[in-house]
């Protein structure tokens, strides 16, 4: 699997991504600048990782959303390579029309820092590694991770099984507790918590490992 | 031309900040206020050219997420 990892000013969480893509995958995968207009050739997968691109300023993730590189990513999308973007990634890929809905402020207002339990809610390449209904543990750290949607958009994305995670107790305030979800042709990913965090035993706990493994296991198969 | 543009959540999207805003004047002391919302002020100074539709678009783009937000543009 050839793997990229977009950088913004202020992603912070793009080495750690990098240190995950590169242990399954066995090889280092391409950080991308923001200001790039092309991925790299031949890349199957595309990380938006988590941070405070832009400072946060406007909106998290608006003005990521429209750097140049995000016009490529968009079209890599299109023709079916995996997006996963994690925290402010999935602010990112909201703001870029990859995803529906919006992440608003935390319900609480606190930025929230511990590790959740987190429900397999439905099945996708990125959930491919676990059983649907599964709970893992996985660290959140944000301060924007309020799903918000309309009624229909909510109805839509549980009738068609693109939610992949929901919270497993009160988080932020997120509609049907939603932590993830993936567009409609299940190849783009975004949740707030952080599987790369909970990838290595030092980690504390190798829940997340699975999601990655999945991955590339699916574009080997 | 200046231009003042709001942007609003919409009605119905919680707003945790506005509510935060509201408990503290509540702690203040001030009664009777009952309901705050918070929004953003942008203020743009662009050519005297510059086409309605064209600040139209500035705004669905970027200025405001229409998921979530109302804008207003009001010419100061």
């Amino acid at each position: 699997m050839k793997s990229a990892v977009i950088v913004f000013p202020g992603s912070n969480c793009d080495r750690d991504l990098a240190v995950a893509l590169k242990a399954v995958t066995g090889r280092e995968p391409m950080m991308v600048w923001h200001g790039d207009s092309a991925l790299p050739d031949g890349v199957d997968f595309v990380g938006v990782p988590g941070g405070f691109s832009y400072g946060d300023y406007l909106r998290s993730g608006a003005i990521a959303a429209r750097s140049p590189i995000m016009r490529a990513v968009v079209e890599a999308a299109d023709r079916g390579v995996t997006v996963f973007g994690v925290c402010n990634g999935f602010q990112v890929l909201t703001e870029a029309g990859l995803l529906p809905g919006a992440l608003m402020r935390n319900a609480g207002l606190n930025f929230v820092c511990r590790t959740v339990p987190l429900t397999v809610a439905g099945e996708s390449r990125f959930t491919a590694g676990y059983k649907v209904g599964e709970t893992i543990a996985v660290p959140v750290a944000h301060h924007d991770g309020n799903y918000a949607a309309d009624e229909a958009t909510l109805d839509r994305l549980e009738g068609e099984g693109r939610i992949a995670f929901r919270y497993g107790e009160p988080v932020n305030g997120s509609a049907r507790n939603i932590a993830g979800i993936v567009n409609d042709r299940g190849n783009v990913l975004g949740m707030m918590p952080h599987p790369e965090r909970a990838f290595e035993p030092a980690h504390g706990n190798t829940d997340g490992r699975r999601l990655f493994e999945a991955l590339v296991d699916g574009v080997v198969a | 031309m200046k231009l003042n543009v709001y942007v609003t959540l919409k009605p119905g999207v919680l707003d945790p900040q506005g509510k935060a805003i509201h408990h503290a004047l509540g702690s203040l002391g001030f009664q009777g206020v009952e309901d705050v919302r918070q929004g953003k002020l942008i203020q743009l100074d662009v050519a005297d050219s510059t086409s309605d539709a064209d600040i139209d678009s500035m705004c669905r783009q970027l200025l405001a997420n229409t998921v979530i937000e109302n804008y207003r543009v009001e010419k100061a």
